[in-house]
């Protein structure tokens, strides 16, 4: 019977001393990671740029996107040749590669702060998915909208903006969050030009502490805490806009 | 009022329209019949330059509708259309639907077009269903807010084309009992139709058409008790 107490005395002191061992680990990893030296600064300093490149590329992008819609979907040949051929470029090479481009030879000697470089660069590059997006969304509307409207009188850019755009929407907003989900992670190579975003204030943490996995870990639950954001808020937003139907 | 010439209609290597003179005068009720694939619908769709002739001319109160320098918008102010599948904006409401079109190019005032709409729609048969969304409507409800959409443009010429084909037999009577109102308001018309007793009734003139040109064109009473050309006598032999 003493045996037994005994052997259960040391297994809770095992089990005892394993997670005190977790705990101090965690807390010195908490220390050293996001304590000390203010270290936390990286992530929350990051965390702004990296919102700050998604919310104006997304802009930049959304422009763009609109543009060369329209543009693909003119009778213009040339204009609408640049704009495929734009699309083409754009999503046949990859955004690293894009944003180095855009870096080193065309912003090569200006003084433009790199943020907004980066937002260009990744604005240039969402621009041609959103393109897509909204062009097949408008090419979804079914076509007697178009000539009713025509029919009545109105221009074609009147038809576009009251009748056309208001239906369209419905159709471009799902694949224009997931496009805005993917363009937060994304900017995550912001890095590759300086930019100390997210990705690279883990980096830079890590090369102080030798952590190996705790400032990737940091960075990861923020950046899935944030798309869980943006999901529930387009979620609602798509809420709404099927009321009307 | 509205005054065709020679005009050819191709998609591609399809011929559809090989040669279309006519003229439709005024308060004159004009009722297109014949085969499906002969071209009716392309004939009525060209006269308000819904599709582009290929070649020919198409002339409005003796403006051409295809000079470049006439405003295309302008003219298809004075033509009202009303479609098969009804096309109206299902994001807004019958009211919106109506009141859109004399406000934003018009320039006619809210208030004034909310009133024209609210008069419309009573001649429609609708006096209630001002703040309904399309989706709400039966299929012959919807027609009649279509019709009294162009109608609040003021056109002085309607194009129907098929306006019952879409629609459940027993809404079809509701809206020929709209456009024949219409004929007796004197409304010039012209109507691409299935329903040969509509036509026989209303109509002042009846052109047949077959293989994208006008085969033959006469009175109602001529042309269903005594047609000359032998395809339309095999084609009313058929739907008669």
């Amino acid at each position: 019977m003493s045996k037994l107490v005994e052997v259960i005395n040391k297994l809770a002191a095992g089990v005892f001393i394993v997670i005190m061992e977790i705990v101090t680990k965690l807390s010195d990893e908490i220390y050293f990671n996001l304590i000390r030296d203010d270290r936390y600064l990286y992530f929350v300093k990051g965390l702004g740029v990296s919102i700050q490149l998604t919310f104006y590329a997304a802009l930049i992008g959304g422009a763009i996107g609109i543009l060369v819609a329209l543009a693909r979907l003119t009778n213009n040949k040339v204009i609408k040749v640049i704009a495929e051929k734009y699309i083409d470029i754009t999503r046949g090479t990859p955004v690293v590669v894009q944003l180095l481009i855009i870096y080193f030879a065309i912003f090569a000697s200006t003084k433009i702060p790199r943020v907004v470089i980066a937002s260009i660069a990744f604005g240039i590059n969402s621009g041609a998915y959103v393109a897509e997006l909204i062009r097949a969304g408008i090419q979804a509307v079914d076509k007697g909208q178009m000539e009713a409207a025509r029919s009545l009188g109105l221009s074609y850019s009147q038809a576009m903006y009251h009748i056309i755009m208001p239906q369209a929407i419905k159709n471009i907003l799902p694949g224009m969050g997931n496009e805005v989900i993917s363009l937060w992670k994304e900017t995550a190579i912001a890095g590759f030009i300086g930019l100390e975003d997210l990705m690279r204030g883990a980096e830079i943490v890590r090369a102080r502490t030798f952590s190996n996995y705790t400032p990737y870990l940091v960075i990861a639950l923020i950046y899935f805490y944030i798309t869980a954001l943006m999901t529930m808020i387009l979620g609602k937003m798509e809420r709404r806009l099927r009321k009307s139907d | 009022m509205i005054k065709v010439v020679d005009l050819y209609k191709s998609f591609g290597s399809l011929e559809v329209l090989r040669g279309i003179t006519n003229e439709i005068h005024k308060k004159e009720v004009v009722c297109v019949i014949g085969p499906s694939g002969s071209g009716k619908s392309t004939f009525l769709r060209c006269l308000n330059l819904l599709e582009m002739p290929t070649s020919g001319q198409v002339y409005i109160d003796g403006v051409s509708f295809m000079d470049k320098k006439n405003d295309i918008n302008k003219l298809r102010e004075k033509v009202g259309m009303v479609f098969q599948q009804f096309n109206l904006f299902p994001h807004k409401t019958v009211m919106e639907n109506i009141t859109l079109a004399p406000v934003k190019v018009k320039g006619v005032g809210k208030d004034e077009a909310r009133e024209k709409a609210i008069q419309l729609l009573r001649k429609v048969g609708l006096p209630d269903k001002d703040y309904e969304y399309p989706n709400k409507l039966s299929g012959g409800q919807k027609q009649r807010v279509a019709i009294a959409r162009a109608l609040a443009m003021d056109p002085e010429i309607m194009l129907f084309d098929e306006p019952t084909s879409a629609l459940d037999p027993e809404m079809v009577g509701e809206v020929l009992q709209v456009m024949k109102q219409l004929v007796e308001e004197g409304m010039t018309m012209v109507v691409v139709t299935h329903e040969m007793g509509f036509a026989r009734e209303v109509g002042d003139r009846i052109l047949f058409m077959d293989e994208g040109i006008i085969a033959e064109e006469n009175t109602p009473a001529e042309l269903f008790q005594n047609p000359q050309n032998p395809r339309t006598q095999s084609f009313l032999s058929k739907v008669l």
